[in-house]
C-alpha cells in the first residue's frame, strides 16, 4: 500500500549558490541603503558622500553574509523553513557586528565608538525584507510552475496501444470497412482528448465516455479476452474529477492483467460516492509469478503527480496485489466537487 | 525455394493482426508465390502446429511470423525452443511497439518487422529470408533474453505441454527420451541430456551418465554398501521418495557441491 508522498514544502529559503539570488540580494540591499541615505539626507549637495559612506559600511557585512549563506546553504536547507529564516536572519546580525567591531578595531581608537545598534538594526531590516521578497516570488512562481508539470504529465499515451489500434484497424479495414471506420472515429476521439489541454477537472460522464471509447478500441483487436464490469449506478455523474485518469488505468490493466493472459479476463471499474468523496476502484487480474513491470509503476506515479497538483493533499492513491486471488486493485479517492450551474 | 510457394506460419494472438498478414501476403502472391499453412494464437500453438507437422520427407513450414508479446509463451521464448531442435524454421519477428526488443533485433542483425506491416516491407523482409541464416544463434537469444528458457516443453498426443524448469527435480535419459521428473509427473522431453547439461549447467548437475538433478531438490546423500564391499552413494530427493545413485566419476563433485552449501 502507497499513498500520495508528502507535498515538498512550498515555502523555502532561496538557494544562496544560484547567481539569481545573489544578484537580487545585492540589488535589494544597495537599494535601501540608497533609499535609507535618501531620507536622512538633509542637503542635496551633501547627498553623493552620504551614499558613499552608507556604501562603505553596508558592502562589507553584505558580503560577508552572503559568503556565509553561501557555504551553509545546505544545513539551510534541510532546516525546516521558519528555523531556517531565523539562522538567516541571526546570521546577519552576527556578520554584522563582527564586521563593525573589526572595522572599528582595524580604524583605531582615534575615531571613537560608533553605536552598533544602528548597523544591526538596518541589517536586520534589510534581510526580513529581502526574506519576504523571495517568499512573495516563490509563492507566485508556484503555480506556473505546477501547469507546466502539469501539461507535460498528461501529454502521454503509450505507442504500444498506438500502433496496436491501428494495425487492428488495418486488420479489418477489408472483412468490416464499417467497424475499421467506427475505430477509426474512436481513435480520432481518444487523440482529441489527450492533445488538448487537460489543465481543468472534466465531468465523470466525460470521463467514463472516453473510458469506453478506449475499451472499444482494445475490443477490436482482444475480442472476448477484454471483459469489462462497470459499477456507476451511485455516482453523480455531474462530480468533477481529473481529465484522463480512468484511461491509462484501464490501459495498465489491459497491458499487464489482459494481454498476458490465455484466458478471458475481467476489468472491474466502481466509481461510487461516499459523501463529500469520490471513490474510484479498479481492478484486474494478474499473474503473481510474473515479474512486476516498470512501466506499471510509472503510469502510476505519473496519476499519483497529477492528484497532488489538482488536489494537493486531499487524494490518495492505493494500489494493492494479492497473490492469493491474483487480482490487482487501485483504488482513487478524491474529494467529491460538482460541476457549477453557469 | 523459388520454384514451390513459401510456406509461411503466423503466429500471434490478436486475430485482426493475423488477418492483416494474411492479407498482405495475399497481395505480394504474384510477385513471391506463398501459401500460409496455418495460424497460431501463441508460442504454445505454435508449437503444437509444428509437432503435429513433422515429417520424414519435408518441412511444412519454411518461415514463422512471430509476434513478441503472447500470451502463455511469448515469440522470444517460441524461438528459444525452436533454437533447442534441429531443422527449424526461419523466423521474422512482428512487433507493433517493443523498445527493448527492437534495439536487441538491431544489435544482432534478427529480421523483424513493425506493425503496422506494409506490403513493400514484407515483401523484403520475406526475400531476404532465403540468402540468410534461419534461427537467431545462442548468442543472439541470449542478449533478448538474458534469464534464458524458463520452460521446457513435452508432446503429448498432439498437445504441448510447458513444463516450468523450476518444477523440474530431476532429468534422466531412458533409451530415446529423456524424461523430468516434478513433483507430480514425468513428462517425456525431446532434447538430449548433454544439451539440457550445458544449457541449464547452472540450475543442475551429472550425477551419472544418464541423470542430472537439479541443485535446489537434493535433500542430502545416503551411504549404501555394494556387495563388492564398496561405498556407493545415493541422493535424497525433496518432494520425492526415489533416490538416485551417484556414479565413482561424479560423486567428488557432488560432494564438494554439499559442502558448498554447508
Amino acid at each position: 500500500m502507497t499513498s500520495i508522498r508528502q507535498n515538498p514544502s512550498v515555502a523555502r529559503l532561496p538557494d544562496f549558490s544560484s547567481p539569481g539570488v545573489w544578484l537580487r540580494i545585492l540589488l535589494g540591499a544597495n537599494a535601501l541603503a540608497a533609499l535609507a541615505a535618501l531620507a536622512a539626507n538633509r542637503q542635496l549637495a551633501e547627498l553623493p558622500g552620504e551614499l558613499a559612506i552608507a556604501a562603505a559600511a553596508l558592502e562589507p557585512p553584505l558580503f560577508a553574509s552572503l559568503l556565509l549563506l553561501r557555504v551553509l546553504r545546505r544545513l539551510l536547507l534541510r532546516l525546516p523553513y521558519r528555523a531556517g529564516l531565523a539562522l538567516v536572519v541571526s546570521m546577519v546580525l552576527l556578520t554584522t557586528a563582527a564586521t563593525h567591531v573589526l572595522g572599528a578595531a582595524l580604524a583605531g581608537p582615534s575615531n571613537g565608538h560608533a553605536s552598533l545598534l544602528r548597523p544591526l538594526f538596518w541589517a536586520g531590516l534589510c534581510s526580513v525584507v529581502l526574506l519576504a521578497y523571495f517568499a512573495t516570488r516563490a509563492r507566485l512562481q508556484t503555480p506556473a510552475l505546477a501547469e507546466a508539470r502539469l501539461m507535460a504529465l498528461t501529454a502521454r499515451i503509450r505507442p504500444h496501444f498506438l500502433f496496436n489500434a491501428l494495425n487492428a484497424v488495418l486488420g479489418v479495414m477489408r472483412s468490416d470497412p464499417r467497424r475499421a471506420e467506427a475505430a477509426l472515429e474512436e481513435l480520432s476521439d481518444l487523440f482529441r482528448v489527450l492533445m488538448r489541454e487537460n489543465r481543468e477537472l472534466v465531468r465523470l460522464s466525460d470521463e467514463i465516455a472516453l473510458a469506453r471509447q478506449y475499451l472499444n478500441l482494445e475490443r477490436l483487436r482482444l475480442g472476448e479476452r477484454l471483459q469489462v464490469k462497470w459499477d456507476i449506478q451511485d455516482c453523480p455523474p455531474d462530480a468533477l474529477m481529473p481529465p484522463l485518469m480512468l484511461q491509462p488505468l484501464l490501459e495498465n490493466a489491459v497491458y499487464h492483467g489482459i494481454e498476458p493472459a490465455d484466458q478471458p479476463g475481467e476489468i472491474n471499474i466502481r466509481l461510487v460516492r461516499h459523501g463529500d468523496r469520490l471513490l474510484i476502484a479498479m481492478t484486474n487480474p494478474y499473474d503473481p509469478a510474473a515479474s512486476p513491470h516498470a512501466g506499471n509503476q510509472m503510469a502510476l506515479d505519473n496519476i499519483r503527480e497529477r492528484l497532488m497538483l489538482f488536489y494537493d493533499l486531499d487524494a490518495r492513491l492505493e494500489t494493492a496485489a494479492e497473490s492469493a486471488t491474483g487480482i490487482y486493485t487501485v483504488r482513487i479517492t478524491i474529494p467529491c466537487r460538482m460541476k457549477e450551474a453557469a | 525455394m523459388s520454384h514451390s510457394p513459401l510456406r509461411l506460419l503466423i503466429v500471434d494472438d490478436e486475430a485482426p493482426a493475423r488477418n492483416r498478414l494474411k492479407d498482405l501476403l495475399a497481395d505480394i502472391c504474384a510477385e513471391l508465390p506463398n501459401v500460409v499453412v496455418g495460424e497460431a494464437a501463441d508460442g504454445v500453438e505454435a508449437l503444437e502446429f509444428l509437432a503435429n507437422s513433422i515429417n520424414p520427407e519435408a518441412v511444412l513450414v519454411d518461415v514463422l511470423l512471430v509476434d513478441i508479446r503472447m500470451p502463455r509463451l511469448d515469440g522470444i521464448g517460441l524461438v528459444q525452443h525452436l533454437a533447442a531442435r534441429t531443422g527449424a524454421p526461419a523466423v521474422i519477428f512482428t512487433t507493433a511497439y517493443d523498445q527493448y526488443a527492437v534495439s536487441a533485433f538491431d544489435l544482432n542483425a534478427i529480421d523483424y518487422l513493425l506493425k503496422p506491416v506494409s506490403a513493400p516491407r514484407l515483401l523484403a523482409a520475406l526475400k531476404k529470408i532465403g540468402k540468410l541464416s534461419k534461427l537467431p544463434d545462442a548468442a543472439a537469444l541470449r542478449s533478448l533474453a538474458p534469464e534464458g528458457r524458463v520452460h521446457l516443453h513435452s508432446s503429448e498426443r498432439g498437445r504441448i505441454l510447458l513444463v516450468p524448469l523450476a518444477s523440474i527435480l530431476f532429468l534422466r535419459a531412458e533409451l530415446k527420451y529423456v524424461t523430468a521428473q516434478t513433483r507430480e509427473r514425468q513428462f517425456l522431453i525431446e532434447e538430449s541430456l548433454t544439451h539440457l547439461e550445458e544449457e541449464f549447467s547452472e540450475r543442475f548437475v551429472r550425477l551419472h551418465r544418464n541423470c542430472l538433478v537439479a541443485h535446489s531438490a537434493i535433500l542430502g546423500v545416503e551411504r549404501v554398501s555394494e556387495t563388492d564391499g564398496e561405498t556407493r552413494w545415493t541422493v535424497l530427493l525433496r518432494d520425492v521418495a526415489e533416490k538416485l545413485p551417484v556414479s565413482r566419476r561424479q560423486w567428488p563433485q557432488i560432494k564438494a557441491l554439499l559442502k558448498e552449501e554447508r
